[in-house]
């Protein structure tokens, strides 16, 4: 009866994503599951269980706010249950997906992840000072972008990067997503740009960072069987990795994610994937601020520690290069309702692998995928391998 | 076919109204401790494939707080993550990891540090919807006054035989050395007691209780080698009804229904009645004993208050309901509840319940409620045999 | 059944502008928690926070991977054992990392920026640092690998806080 099933991806939804929207949370999750749920020409009634992820709930400004989402994300009388991981979430929630069909337990689940940080008034920024340790860090009116600089600045030290290398993600990025639909943040921009941007906590300057964000984004997974019954083009998970690091992130060297490293390998085994460069075609690796898209390509194993700027620099990482990175425009350019953003690049793997992704597609037939979030105090990586 | 999954370590630091010696990171390294040992003595930095904490954010008074769990219970730099439910859900979700086929041994964490939140009637009510439910005002627990006076006037059941639950289990309470509100009540006491949400009265309504609770998860396979008394999960199920309180069926425990289907499905129980000997269920609010009765299928409609007044529900009796005290007894634990009804019925499987120990105790369900204002449950049925 | 491809798709969402809000052009409904907490320190943290009272940082041992801790935990977590013991280490170190903010907690811009450090203390085990803010330096000054020293507050204004240490200043 149960046993492990091979899981399918057969259907992605995406609302806009935009720093304030009128929908509700519960409107959104709708939203974008019914558009998930059309892509897959499958409807409520075929979902046997739903997985749900969001970020803080000091966000929307309801406790347990999982349990207020659960009709808009089409629970209702339906086994739900919701993972928060922090930013890693929103990949997170793909991988919580694939464990209920794995399992056994069910042929569907509905994958939904939302985040409403307008509800947050005047700025979500004010809810971020509740994440860090009431002794050790928030007593220094710690904000999340004094931590996220540090490691930035430690990572620049360490391999001598410098910030017009970083620059380079941002401009990319933001570029890549004017041809994403739910861009919040599309702009053609130079390195000056940012070089020349507000300076916020050095060295992160205001165009190194992506916004605050209203979204959701959700995808239907189906077990090999349903699967093949309702497209010819299903995307199979083939690997899903987590991994969290110490509380103690000041006893910690931030110049490199262990945590990523230790997720994509887990993630990778399940996949067989031996020489990740080699055999991974497209990666949406999280980049919530430039300097990470670099950060996480070497945590992910996609190039040595300390080279993710020279391949940036050679033009690899673009859309037509050897190893495209975020050809969606990743949150740098799309947005960033944190766990939304990182089911939207599983949608975005998904899209890719099966040729859909229209103007952002990235050339030479991609099989082989990988997206990832990272989360928490700078502790938390999520990975999922997806091929066709 | 893939293997089955026991429950092959348990960790309790026991339940007390205040905690203030120690800080919920010293918690929950005890609980974990007890449990790594009670599973055969297996090291979390080497022998676990994954770890499911319990938490939610505005009970702990941290935003994300899974980044806070990690090192007291071995998982730095390890595959944890966090569950926002119930203990029992993330039960439920280490249980579907190893049927996956990829995990062996999963461990699942919940506590409760609820001493520490000064505003528990602020944060119960900060889960309201804001914008339909909040801005009428009040204490939140009127919800369970609405569903107690639905159920009461949809069934047979009377308020009198809901007083007989807190009795019944907060004297089961006092065999308990992990509880923390064991007492001598009578039926008057809790009648007598103060109104609060007309029909419950104070007594009606159980009290907080700090405590934490690990549990070590294995495949079969992985359980041979841990221990000599696996309980097996031989079902599990979990559910949401609507999340709008205006659409409720008020007097059924509808979430709980759906997810006993499921469980007893998975565990191949065609009559409840017969084939459970024991049941650990959510008598947060006294008539919920009563209401998820019925739900579970233990009895018939209308029967369970008429049960409880028989007697038939204390430990002698023919389903013995909470032997451990519920949560009238043990205290609301908030995430910990549901992982407590498990450990009790664990305890009593394993023939370790001590005072409290029903004879001959062979299949037994868990149930727990995620509490005011919502409508998602889950169940669970544990036996000493594997299939 | 019909299967819409992406392409074919329209994305839901209807923005508003934060200037509607603040014109009061949108409904609008507020709220705020109650959500108020004592945490308890517990053993580790309460004896650290009293041992700041006393101008002092405490730390704790584990005789099996030989660290030296901070902040205090009455358990390793890397061999997942109670720690062992207590001791004192400096109010010196070495910068580990930094950075300069120039915006407030709730992104409203500040005139006198705050460097922000990681310091890794002295007599504690390598990479054990520390939280905390840098003054007495042009910010421009600030290097990796600084040597820096604790600047206390005055014993009777001390709280038993981390707070208890003014700032770091150059050693």
């Amino acid at each position: 009866m149960f046993g492990k099933k091979r899981v399918a991806v057969v259907g992605a939804g995406l609302t806009l994503f935009r720093r304030n929207m009128k929908e509700t949370g519960r409107e959104m999750c709708y939203e974008a599951a019914k558009m998930a749920l059309d892509q897959a020409g499958l409807t409520l009634k075929d979902m046997e269980s739903v997985a749900y992820g969001s970020a803080p709930d000091a966000f929307d400004g309801i406790h347990m706010k999982g349990e207020n989402m659960t009709d808009g994300s089409g629970a209702w009388r339906k086994p739900f249950s919701r993972v928060y991981v922090g930013g890693g979430t929103g990949v997170f929630t793909a991988d919580a997906g694939w464990w209920h069909v794995a399992s056994g337990l069910f042929d569907t689940c509905l994958v939904v992840a939302e985040e409403k940080m307008s509800s947050c008034y005047p700025h979500p920024a004010y809810a971020f000072t509740t994440i860090f340790d009431p002794i050790m860090d928030r007593p220094h009116g710690t904000t999340l972008i004094w931590i996220f600089s540090l490691e930035m600045h430690r990572y620049m030290h360490v391999h001598g990067v410098k910030k017009e290398q970083i620059a380079l993600v941002s401009v990319k990025n933001k570029r890549n997503a004017l041809d994403h639909p739910c861009a919040q943040l599309g702009a053609k921009i130079t390195v000056e740009d940012v070089l020349n941007s507000e300076i916020m906590c050095w060295p992160v300057q205001r165009l190194d960072i992506s916004p605050t964000s209203d979204g959701a984004a959700a995808i239907v997974l189906a077990s090999e069987d349903v699967a093949k019954k309702i497209t010819d083009n299903p995307v199979w998970i083939d690997g899903v990795g987590w991994c969290i690091d110490s509380t103690y992130w000041t006893n910690r060297d931030l110049y490199y994610p262990d945590y990523v490293e230790c997720a994509a390998r887990m993630a990778y085994k399940m996949a067989g994937i031996k020489n990740p460069p080699k055999e991974i075609d497209v990666a949406e690796p999280y980049d919530p601020f430039d300097y990470k898209e670099l950060h996480h390509m070497e945590g992910l194993l996609l190039c040595k520690k300390g080279e993710a700027p020279k391949l940036t620099q050679e033009g690899v990482t673009q859309r037509d290069g050897d190893l495209p990175i975020n050809p969606s425009g990743g949150l740098l350019g799309v947005g960033n309702p944190i766990a939304a953003a990182g089911l939207m690049k599983v949608c975005e793997i998904f899209w890719q692998l099966r040729g859909e992704a229209g103007k952002r597609q990235v050339p030479g037939d991609p099989r082989t995928g990988v997206a990832q979030a990272w989360g928490d105090l700078m502790q938390y990586g999520s990975v999922i391998v997806m091929r066709r | 076919m893939s293997e089955e999954v026991a429950i092959v370590g348990i960790g309790c630091t026991g339940f007390k109204s205040i905690t203030p010696d120690i800080s919920y990171k010293e918690l929950m390294f005890e609980a974990a401790t007890r449990a790594y040992q009670d599973a055969g003595n297996i090291n979390p930095r080497k022998d676990v494939d994954a770890f499911v904490t319990c938490a939610e954010d505005y009970w702990e008074g941290h935003s994300i707080f899974d980044e806070f769990v990690p090192d007291q219970i071995g998982a730095a730099l390890r595959h944890l993550f966090t569950v926002s439910s119930d203990g029992m859900i993330g039960l439920a979700t280490a249980f579907m990891l190893i049927k996956t086929g990829e995990f062996n041994t999963v461990v699942v964490e919940a506590h409760s540090k609820v001493s520490d939140v000064t505003t528990f009637t602020g944060i119960v009510n900060f889960a309201l919807d804001p914008i339909f439910n909040r801005p009428l005002g009040g204490h939140p627990h009127y919800m369970a006054g609405l569903e107690m006076t639905r159920f009461l006037h949809e069934t047979e059941n009377t308020r009198e035989q809901c007083a007989q639950v807190v009795v019944k289990n907060r004297r089961n309470a006092l065999s308990n050395p992990y509880a923390a509100h064991g007492a001598q009540l009578t039926v008057e006491d809790v009648l007598q007691s103060e109104p609060y949400f007309q029909p419950l009265n104070r007594l009606d309504i159980s009290p907080v209780a700090d405590g934490g609770i690990v549990m070590v998860l294995a495949s079969e396979k992985a359980a041979k080698k841990l221990t000599d008394k696996p309980v097996w999960i031989r079902g599990i199920g979990w559910n949401s009804d609507t999340s709008w309180p205006e659409s409720r069926e008020w007097g059924r425990a509808m979430y709980t229904e759906l997810a006993a289907q499921m469980a007893y499905k998975m565990a191949g129980i065609r009559n409840p009645k017969k084939d459970v000997c024991f049941a650990e269920i959510d008598d947060s609010f006294s008539y919920k004993e009563l209401q998820h009765l019925e739900a579970l299928k233990l009895c018939s409609n209308d029967e369970a208050g008429k049960l409880t007044e028989e007697g038939e529900t204390e430990i002698y009796g023919d389903l013995p309901v909470n032997a451990s005290g519920g949560i009238q007894g043990i205290g609301y634990a908030i995430e910990a509840s549901g992982l407590h009804r498990v450990l009790e019925t664990v305890l009593q499987l394993r023939g370790e319940a001590g005072k409290h120990q029903i004879c001959d105790a062979k299949t037994g369900v868990a149930q727990i409620w995620r509490g005011v204002p919502t409508a998602t449950g889950a169940v669970a049925v544990l036996s000493r045999e594997v299939k | 059944m019909s299967r819409k491809k992406s392409e074919e798709c329209t994305y839901a969402g209807t923005e508003i502008k934060s200037e509607d809000i603040k014109q009061g052009k949108v409904l609008t409904l507020r709220d705020r928690p109650k959500a108020k907490y004592l945490w308890s320190t517990g053993v580790a943290m309460g004896r650290f926070l009293k041992e700041l009272k006393n101008g002092k940082i405490a730390a704790t041992t584990c005789n099996k991977c030989g660290r030296i801790m901070v902040p205090p935990r009455m358990f390793c977590e890397q061999c997942f054992k109670p720690t062992d013991g207590w001791t004192y280490v400096k109010d010196t170190g070495t910068i580990n990392t930094y950075s300069v903010s120039f915006i407030a907690g709730d992104a409203s811009r500040i005139k006198e920026p705050i460097i922000v450090i990681v310091v890794d203390l002295d007599g504690a085990s390598p990479g054990m640092g520390i939280l905390h803010t840098m003054s007495e330096i042009d910010w421009k000054k600030v290097k990796f690998g600084m040597k820096v020293k604790a600047v206390w507050k005055p014993e009777k204004e001390r709280a038993g806080a981390i707070t208890d240490i003014k700032y770091f200043k150059p050693a």
